[in-house]
C-alpha cells in the first residue's frame, strides 16, 4: 500500500520566499476588494513592506545552513542569502521606479489605439496590476538561486518568467512595441524553458535522481551514460544563457529592454541577471563542479563572443535603452567568465559583480525614465545631446554609472571587474581574461560617447526635458549613485562580507 | 615640523582641499577661483620643495613612506613612498602647476563651464600626478594612472578650442586601451603572487617574484603598451599632437609636461623593475621604436605649419631619447632620461605657454601668421628664443646636460642606436630654428603690427621657468644628486651593471 509521508518544511528558512509569495496574494485580493482611487498608495505599501520584512527574514537566516528546508529541494547557505539579498535590495529600488506610474499604461487589456484606452487615459486611471506580479516575479527570483533539485528550478523560473512576460507589456507609449517585445520574450522564453526541461530530463536520466547532489554523486560515480549528461548540460545551459542574455540566445534583449516601460527594464535587468547567474553558479559549482572537463570549453566560447560581440553591436546603437541592452550583454559575457572560474574567488566576484552592476543598472534605468518630451521617454541617443547643461547632477550620476559599466577606477565595476578577471585568471583562463579586457576597451568607446553627447555637445532645443523626479525616483538614483562610488572606494567590508559567506553547500 | 610618513599624504590631499574650497565659492565668483588655484599650488609647491631637502640622497630604499591597508582582502595598500626618480617627477608637478594657473589666468573663460570647474578639474588633476609617481602599490599606481584620464578628458573636452571633444575622446580611448592592457598584466602579477605566498601589490614584492620567460614577457607587453602610448612612442603617438593642439595651453603643459612622463617613469619603476628578463629581450625592437621615434617626431615637426602641432611632435622626439636612454639599461642612460624627463617638462612648457600667449593675442596659432615679432613684442620673442634653444639643447641649458647623458649612456651599450639618435638633435636644430627665424626674425607681416608684449603677470610666470633651466644647465648636480643613486639602484636591482669603458681595457693590452 501507498504510503504518503507528508513533507516537512522549514518555514523558518524559506520565510523571505513565502513572505513575497503572501505579499503578492494579498496584493491580488487589494486589486479586488480596494477602490480605484486607493489602490496605488494601497499597492506600494503592500510591496514596499513585503520586499523589506522578506529582507529582514533574510538577515535572520544569515547563519544558517540546510539542505533540509524543503525536503532537500532548496538549499540556504551563503550564497543564497547573499543572492536573495541582493535581489531584494534590487527590487526594492525598482519598486521605487515603478511607482512613478508614468511609465505605465493606464489599462493594459484596452486595444492600442481603441476608445477605451483613451477613455481609461482621460480618467488617470493607474496601472497597480503591476505590484502583484512584480512580488511574484520575485519570489521566482528568490526561489531560483537557491534551489537544488531539478523541478524546483523550473518552477522557479516559470515564476519568475511569466509575470515579466506581461510586465514587459505595460509600456504607456509606443504599446505596440511593447506587446510585441513582450510576445517576443513569451515566446523565446517558452522555448527556452522547453530546453531547460529537456536537458533537466536527461540529467535526470543520466542519474537516476532530480537533486543537484545526486547529479554531482553521479559524475564522481562516472557508471553512468555520459552521452546523456552531456546532452543535459547542453540544454538546461540553454535555458540559463537564454535568461542572462549570453550569445546566441541574447536575441530578445534588445527588443525586450526597449520595449518594455523602463521601470520594468530596470528591474529585469538588474534583479533577473542575480537569480539566473546565481542559479547557474549553483547547478555549475555543485551538480556539475566535477565534470567541468565537459562544460567548460563550450562556456569559454560563448563567454568569449558574448563579450566580444556585446561590446561590438553596442557601438551602432543609437537607441540608449537599445545600448544599455547589448551592454547588458557584455556584462553577462563578464559574468560568465566568473563562472567558468570555478573556485571560490570566483563565486565571491561574481556575486560582487551582480550586485554591483544590477545597482548600477537601476540607477541608469531610473535616469532615462527622466529624460523626456512631451509624448514620453527620450531614448534616441542624439536627442540626449547637452544633458550636462540641462541638469549637471543628473548628467554626472549618468556619467559615473557609464564610467562603472566600463569598469574605470574608483567606482563598483572597476572593483568588479578586477576581482572577476583575477579569478578567471586564477582559474587558469588567460584567454578569457585577454577578450575580457580587450572588450572593456570596445565596449569603453560607446559609454564614454554617451558622455561626450551629454557634457561636450550643446542641447538643441527639441522638447527634450529632464523632469523633476519624484521623491522615491530621487533616492533611487542617490542610494545607487552613493552605492556605485562607495563600493568603488571602500569595497572591503562588502567583499569581506562575500567572502565570509559564500561556500555552497551540497 | 610634518612627520616623515605625512608629508606626502600631505601634498595629495591639499589640492583636493582647494577644489573643495573652489567648489563651494559662489557661482560666479572667478577671481576668487584663480587667487585660491594659484594660492593652493604655491603652498604645494613649497612643500614639495621642503619635503626635497629632506630627501636623504644616498639611501636608495623608499623614503616617507606611508602604507595603510585599503582593500585587506585583495592585499591592497594605500602605499605611498618615493625614490629619487620620483621625487624628482613630483617636484617637476608641483613647480608646473602653479606656473601653469599664472600663465593661463584667462584661459578658463569661454569655456563650456564655469571658471570654477576648471580649477576643480586642474586641482584634481594635480593631486592625481603627485598620487600616479608616489604609489608603490601597482594597484594603486593603476588607479590614479585611469583616474587622472576623467579630469584631463574634461580638461580638453570642456576647455580647449577647435576640435575638442574629438581629440579629448582619442586621448582617452588610447589611454583607455593601454590601461586596459596594463590591468590584464597587473591581474596575472595578483595571481601570480597569490601562488607564490600571497596575495600582494608591493612593488617590492613583486619584483621578487618567479616567473617563467614567455609569462614576463607577456605581463611586460602588458605594461609597456601601456606605457608606450601614455609617453607617447611611435607609432602609438597619434593622439598627442590632436589633444595638445586642441586643449589650452595650461592643459597641454601639464600633459606633455607631467602626463606623459608618467609613462617614461612607469617603465623605469615598473618595467625595468618587474620584469628584467623581459626588458632585456625587448630592448633591440625598443630601441628601434625609440630611434623611430626620435627620427620621425623630428621630421614632422619640421613639417608643421601650427606651432602646437610641432610642439607636440617634438615631443614625440624628445620622448624617443627618454626611453632610448631607459633601455639602455645603464646608471647615466637612467640618470639622464630622468634628468630630461624634468628639463623637458620646462622648456617645452615654455614653447607651450609662449606659443600660447602668441596664438591668444594673434587669434591663430599657424606659424604662417606670424612675422618680425622681434620688434613689436621683444620680451615674448626672445623668451621663445629662449625656449626654442633649449628644446635644441644648447650647450648650457639644462636640456643639453641630460641629452648629453642619455646619448653617453646610449652609447656604451648600443652605439648604433646612440649614434642614428644623435641626428635628432641636428634635426632639433631645423625644426626650431625654421620656425623662429620665420615668426620671430625679419619685417613685421602684417596683422602682427599691434600685438603687445607681456604683460607683468606672464612675465612673472615665466621666469621661474627660464630660471631653472639657466641654473641647471650650469649646474645639475642638486637634481643629479638625488637622481643617481636611485638610477643606480633600477639598474642593480634589475640585475644590469653599467659597461666599462673599452677604452681601458685597450690601454691594458
Amino acid at each position: 500500500m501507498l504510503t504518503f509521508t507528508a513533507p516537512t518544511l522549514s518555514y523558518f528558512l524559506l520565510s523571505p520566499i513565502l513572505v513575497v509569495l503572501g505579499g503578492a496574494l494579498l496584493g491580488v485580493f487589494a486589486e479586488a476588494v480596494l477602490s480605484r482611487e486607493s489602490r496605488p498608495s494601497a499597492q506600494l505599501t503592500i510591496t514596499l513592506s513585503t520586499l523589506v520584512l522578506a529582507l529582514v527574514q533574510v538577515w535572520r537566516i544569515r547563519d544558517e545552513s540546510s539542505l533540509s528546508a524543503a525536503m532537500g529541494s532548496v538549499a540556504i547557505d551563503g550564497p543564497a542569502v547573499l543572492l536573495q539579498a541582493s535581489v531584494l535590495i534590487l527590487a526594492i529600488f525598482s519598486v521605487f521606479l515603478i511607482a512613478d506610474q508614468g511609465s505605465f499604461t493606464a489599462m493594459a487589456a484596452a486595444i492600442p489605439g481603441s476608445p477605451e484606452e483613451k477613455e481609461s487615459l482621460q480618467r488617470g486611471e493607474k496601472l497597480t496590476e503591476v505590484y502583484p506580479l512584480t512580488l511574484f516575479a520575485v519570489a521566482g527570483m528568490l526561489l531560483f538561486p537557491v534551489a537544488t533539485d531539478l523541478l524546483t528550478l523550473f518552477v522557479a523560473l516559470e515564476v519568475l518568467s511569466l509575470p515579466l512576460y506581461l510586465m514587459a507589456g505595460l509600456s504607456r507609449r509606443r504599446r505596440l512595441l511593447s506587446q510585441e517585445a513582450a510576445l517576443k520574450y513569451f515566446l523565446l522564453g517558452a522555448f527556452s524553458s522547453a530546453f531547460f526541461l529537456f536537458g533537466a530530463a536527461f540529467l535526470y536520466g543520466y542519474s537516476g535522481g532530480l537533486t543537484l547532489s545526486s547529479i554531482y554523486d553521479a559524475v564522481i560515480g562516472g557508471t553512468a551514460n555520459s552521452v546523456f549528461l552531456l546532452i543535459g548540460i547542453s540544454f538546461l545551459s540553454v535555458g540559463l544563457l537564454f535568461k542572462v542574455g549570453a550569445v546566441p540566445f541574447h536575441a530578445w534583449t534588445p527588443d525586450v529592454y526597449q520595449g518594455a516601460p523602463t521601470p520594468v527594464t530596470a528591474f529585469m535587468a538588474a534583479a533577473t541577471k542575480v537569480a539566473a547567474f546565481g542559479a547557474m553558479l549553483r547547478i555549475f559549482y555543485t551538480a556539475f563542479a566535477n565534470a567541468y572537463w565537459d562544460w567548460r570549453p563550450f562556456l569559454t566560447v560563448i563567454a568569449i563572443i558574448t563579450m566580444a560581440f556585446g561590446s561590438l553591436v553596442a557601438i551602432a546603437q543609437r537607441d540608449i535603452k537599445r545600448m544599455l541592452a547589448y551592454s547588458s550583454i557584455a556584462h553577462a559575457g563578464f559574468l560568465i567568465t566568473g563562472v567558468l572560474a570555478l573556485n571560490k574567488a570566483g563565486l565571491d566576484a561574481t556575486i560582487f559583480y551582480l550586485f554591483a552592476y544590477g545597482i548600477a543598472t537601476v540607477g541608469t534605468f531610473g535616469i532615462v525614465t527622466l529624460v523626456r518630451d512631451s509624448s514620453g521617454e527620450v531614448t534616441d541617443l542624439n536627442r540626449w545631446a547637452g544633458l550636462g547643461k540641462r541638469s549637471p547632477f543628473i548628467a554626472t550620476a549618468f556619467a559615473t554609472f557609464l564610467l562603472a559599466f566600463a569598469g574605470i577606477p574608483l567606482t563598483s565595476g572597476f572593483i568588479g571587474k578586477f576581482t572577476i578577471f583575477s579569478a578567471a585568471y586564477e582559474g587558469g583562463n588567460k584567454g578569457v581574461v585577454v577578450v575580457g579586457v580587450l572588450s572593456s576597451a570596445i565596449a569603453a568607446y560607446f559609454y564614454i560617447r554617451v558622455i561626450v553627447l551629454m557634457f561636450f555637445t550643446d542641447p538643441e532645443e527639441d522638447g527634450t526635458v529632464v523632469v523633476i523626479p519624484s521623491v522615491l525616483t530621487r533616492i533611487t538614483i542617490i542610494a545607487t549613485f552613493a552605492i556605485t562610488i562607495f563600493l568603488g572606494v571602500f569595497p572591503t567590508p562588502l567583499l569581506n562580507f562575500i567572502t565570509s559567506m559564500a561556500t555552497f553547500i551540497r | 615640523m610634518i612627520k616623515s610618513s605625512s608629508w606626502l599624504t600631505i601634498l595629495g590631499i591639499l589640492p583636493l582641499l582647494g577644489a573643495v574650497l573652489i567648489s563651494a565659492l559662489p557661482k560666479k565668483s572667478e577671481l576668487n577661483a584663480k587667487r585660491i588655484a594659484l594660492v593652493t599650488t604655491l603652498v604645494i609647491a613649497a612643500l614639495t620643495v621642503a619635503m626635497a631637502t629632506q630627501f636623504q640622497r644616498d639611501n636608495v630604499d623608499m623614503q616617507f613612506v606611508v602604507s595603510r591597508s585599503w582593500i585587506p582582502s585583495l592585499g591592497i595598500n594605500f602605499a605611498l613612498g618615493v625614490d629619487g626618480i620620483a621625487l624628482v617627477l613630483i617636484l617637476l608637478s608641483t613647480l608646473l602647476a602653479p606656473i601653469v594657473v599664472l600663465a593661463g589666468w584667462n584661459e578658463a573663460t569661454g569655456g563650456r563651464w564655469s571658471v570654477k570647474t576648471f580649477y576643480i578639474l586642474l586641482l584634481i588633476l594635480e593631486t592625481m600626478m603627485i598620487g600616479v609617481f608616489a604609489a608603490t602599490d601597482v594597484f594603486l599606481f593603476y588607479v590614479f594612472f585611469e583616474a587622472m584620464l576623467v579630469p584631463v578628458y574634461f580638461l580638453i573636452g570642456g576647455f580647449g578650442t577647435g576640435a575638442r571633444s574629438a581629440a579629448a575622446v582619442k586621448f582617452l580611448l588610447y589611454s583607455l586601451f593601454g590601461g586596459l592592457l596594463m590591468l590584464a598584466s597587473i591581474i596575472a602579477l595578483y595571481v601570480i603572487s597569490g601562488e607564490q605566498g600571497g596575495p600582494t601589490f608591493d612593488i617590492g614584492a613583486l619584483s621578487q617574484l618567479q616567473m617563467s620567460s614567455t609569462t614576463q614577457n607577456f605581463l611586460f607587453l602588458g605594461f609597456f603598451i601601456a606605457f608606450a602610448i601614455k609617453a607617447p612612442l611611435w607609432p602609438f603617438h597619434t593622439w598627442l599632437p590632436d589633444a595638445a593642439d586642441a586643449a589650452t595651453p595650461g592643459t597641454s603643459v601639464l600633459l606633455l609636461g607631467v602626463l606623459d612622463k608618467v609613462g617614461t617613469f612607469g617603465m623605469i619603476r615598473y618595467s625595468l623593475a618587474l620584469f628584467p628578463e623581459a626588458s632585456k629581450t625587448f630592448t633591440p625592437v625598443i630601441l628601434v621604436l625609440a630611434v623611430i621615434s626620435i627620427i620621425y617626431g623630428a621630421f614632422m615637426a619640421i613639417g608643421q605649419t601650427d606651432f602646437k602641432r610641432l610642439i607636440a611632435y617634438t615631443s614625440v622626439s624628445h620622448f624617443g631619447f627618454i626611453t632610448m636612454g631607459i633601455f639602455a639599461m645603464t646608471s647615466q642612460g637612467i640618470s639622464g632620461a630622468t634628468l630630461y624627463m624634468f628639463n623637458h617638462g620646462f622648456s617645452t612648457g615654455a614653447l607651450f605657454l609662449i606659443a600660447g600667449w602668441m596664438a591668444a593675442r594673434r587669434g591663430s596659432s599657424k606659424i604662417g601668421d606670424f612675422g618680425g615679432l622681434q620688434r613689436v613684442t621683444p620680451v615674448m620673442a626672445w623668451v621663445f628664443f629662449f625656449a626654442g634653444m633649449s628644446s635644441l639643447a644648447l650647450p648650457g641649458l639644462s636640456t643639453f646636460v641630460s641629452e648629453f647623458l642619455v646619448l653617453v649612456g646610449t652609447y656604451t651599450r648600443y652605439p648604433v642606436a646612440a649614434v642614428i639618435g644623435a641626428f635628432g638633435i641636428v634635426l632639433a636644430a631645423l625644426y626650431i630654428l625654421i620656425p623662429i627665424q620665420r615668426s620671430l626674425h625679419g619685417p613685421t607681416t602684417p596683422g602682427n603690427e599691434s600685438l603687445t608684449d607681456l604683460n607683468v603677470r606672464e612675465k612673472i610666470a615665466i621666469a621661474p621657468v627660464v630660471a631653472i633651466i639657466l641654473v641647471l644647465g650650469f649646474y645639475p648636480s642638486p637634481l643629479l644628486n638625488v637622481i643617481n643613486p636611485a638610477a643606480q639602484h633600477t639598474i642593480t636591482k634589475a640585475g644590469f651593471s653599467d659597461p666599462l669603458p673599452t677604452i681601458s681595457a685597450k690601454v691594458g693590452k
